[in-house]
């Protein structure tokens, strides 16, 4: 069964480009333009691995990645950040995420990264 | 006291433009020839005693022989040398100044080239950091360029890419290209704008009203004030120095009404320059006197103004009074005193570290205000005139900031000098 990822990412171009590599890698991908949507989607169809822009709309990256890690359901999902800015990384860590990718991020890179995250075992609860 | 070295070739220029010998001046000054040869070469520093007799024997003022342009070059090159570390050969800048004046003044030119640069970088940082607009251009350029990379590996590294996923790649690596040149234009617009790059460095906005000042002699008279000057705050380059120096008009502004010109140029002539007794022949308060006193011509006044940090917020300078442009000033000035205890008035007859023939009165007071009423914060704002010396009284020695003062056994001292440390005269 393929492995599902949840892709949190306002910008539909990059959103298309990364679904469109991961799908072609044999991944499951789906896709939340902004953060209540993405929690929703959390709970209800829970992925293996979450890539989370850090600046959205309405809820930053790093108010849904504090409410994953508050949430006994999903708090121990990996997740990889995509930051624009190189300090953002700091903040992103402190409130737990697991890899981090700067824009302009390259598709190896990136595709690289996910396989690595999704063949590690889940992180204890 | 020693006094400058470079006293020695202003000594023989002097000497040599009057067609006198070595020894007819010695003589008349009371000194060896040999010992005023070692002077004229600056191989001696002179007493202020021997620099009287010797320009007495030459029939000029002391102060042709120890005042000058090479004076605020000595004076550039050690605040420079403080910025700078404490390698230079400091004790020697004044023999550098004078042997090689061509050299010293390059790297004075440098020092403050150097400092203009460090202030716009520091400038375009804060920017960079602080401005939400170009913060968030910054976040769009590198979302398009993110979006375009990413599309654009696609089409490059997907030699099977499907045709319908290939048109459709095509189209978003258009319509982020589009946006990636339309956001580049935006930012170029913006940093080319009214806030453009020339505010970044030229000087810091304090340092440009300042500078302004100073070209006006550091005098408004009241028909200006009444004006606005708008044109000419129009003309400063920063918006901020532009907003300071609104500011600074429109108190000084305020002073003029409360004390005119012309009568405050009466009460001047029969009271002298006693900002106590001028407030209360006005019945105002004694920093608007202060700033008066400060602001019009003909009185040899310097005027220091900080608010309830310490922090220096206006900076006329007197003659032989050299004040700090950078960091904190000297903890011992009666302008500090004033600062923690307002309404009381602090006077005092004082000499500046490394002026040893010169001194100066000065005069400090503060006041506090509540402008937010009971509730709010208390705001302090204390002002220091410095009048020439009258000759009356201890003297309380100073300096301009500990970075740039020689005085060995100051109990104020706050961090090392770079200079020799000298006994206090």
């Amino acid at each position: 069964m393929a492995k599902h990822v949840l892709l949190i990412e306002d910008e539909p171009n990059i959103a298309e480009a990364i679904r469109f590599l991961l799908t072609r890698d044999g991944l499951r991908v789906s896709h939340a333009p902004e953060g209540d949507t993405a929690l929703v989607m959390l709970r209800q169809d829970p992925p293996d691995l979450v890539i989370l822009d850090h600046m959205l709309p309405g809820m930053s990256g790093l108010e849904i990645l504090t409410a994953v890690r508050a949430d006994p359901q999903c708090r121990d999902l990996p997740v990889m950040m995509l930051t624009a800015r190189g300090r953002d990384r700091e903040m992103a860590e402190e409130a737990g995420a697991d890899c981090f990718m700067t824009k302009p991020f390259s598709n190896a890179e990136i595709l690289a990264e996910v396989r690595a995250m999704l063949s590690q075992p889940r992180r204890a609860v | 006291m020693p006094l400058s070295a470079l006293t020695g070739t202003k000594l023989r220029d002097r000497r040599l433009a009057a067609g006198l010998r070595q020894a007819d001046v010695a003589a008349r000054a009371g000194i060896s020839a040999s010992y005023l040869n070692l002077i004229e070469h600056n191989r001696r520093k002179v007493t202020p005693e021997v620099i009287e007799r010797l320009a007495d024997a030459l029939q000029i003022d002391r102060g042709a022989l120890t005042e000058g342009r090479e004076a605020a070059l000595v004076e550039d090159l050690r605040a420079a040398a403080a910025r700078g570390g404490t390698d230079a050969e400091v004790e020697r800048v004044e023999d550098f100044v004078d042997r090689f004046p061509g050299w010293a003044a390059l790297i004075a030119a440098l020092d403050a080239r150097g400092r203009a640069l460090e202030r716009a970088v520091e400038a375009l940082n804060d920017r960079m950091t602080h401005d939400p607009h170009l913060s968030q251009s910054l976040h769009e350029l590198l979302s398009s360029l993110s979006a375009v990379r990413a599309t654009a590996a696609i089409l490059a590294e997907t030699p099977d890419l499907e045709p319908e996923w290939a048109l459709r790649f095509h189209r978003n690596l258009h319509q982020d290209s589009e946006r990636l040149a339309a956001g580049a234009e935006a930012l170029v617009g913006f940093l080319d704008a009214g806030q453009g790059i020339e505010e970044q460095g030229i000087a810091a906005p304090q340092e440009e009203v300042e500078d302004w000042l100073r070209s006006r002699s550091w005098v408004i008279p009241d028909a200006d004030l009444a004006g606005g000057l708008e044109e000419e705050i129009g003309h400063l380059a920063s918006t901020a120095a532009r907003s300071l120096l609104r500011a600074h008009v429109a108190r000084a502004r305020d002073d003029a009404a409360l004390l005119p010109e012309a009568v405050f140029a009466e009460a001047l002539a029969e009271i002298g320059p006693d900002p106590v007794a001028l407030a209360e022949h006005f019945g105002t308060s004694p920093l608007v006197a202060m700033r008066r006193l400060g602001g019009i011509g003909g009185v040899p006044t310097g005027l220091v103004t900080c608010d309830g940090s310490g922090t220096l917020t206006f900076r006329k300078p007197a003659t032989g009074f050299p004040l700090p442009r950078f960091g904190s000033a000297c903890p011992l000035w009666p302008l500090y005193a004033a600062l923690g205890r307002p309404m009381q008035l602090f006077e005092a007859r004082v000499q500046m570290a490394g002026q040893s023939d010169r001194r100066h009165r000065v005069i400090a007071w503060a006041e506090t205000r509540h402008p937010q009423g009971l509730r709010g914060p208390e705001l302090r704002e204390a002002a220091m005139l410095i009048l020439p010396d009258d000759g009356a009284g201890p003297v309380l020695p100073l300096g301009s900031s500990c970075r740039v003062c020689a005085r060995g056994d100051c109990p104020a001292r706050r961090e090392p000098s770079i200079l020799a440390a000298e006994g206090i005269a």
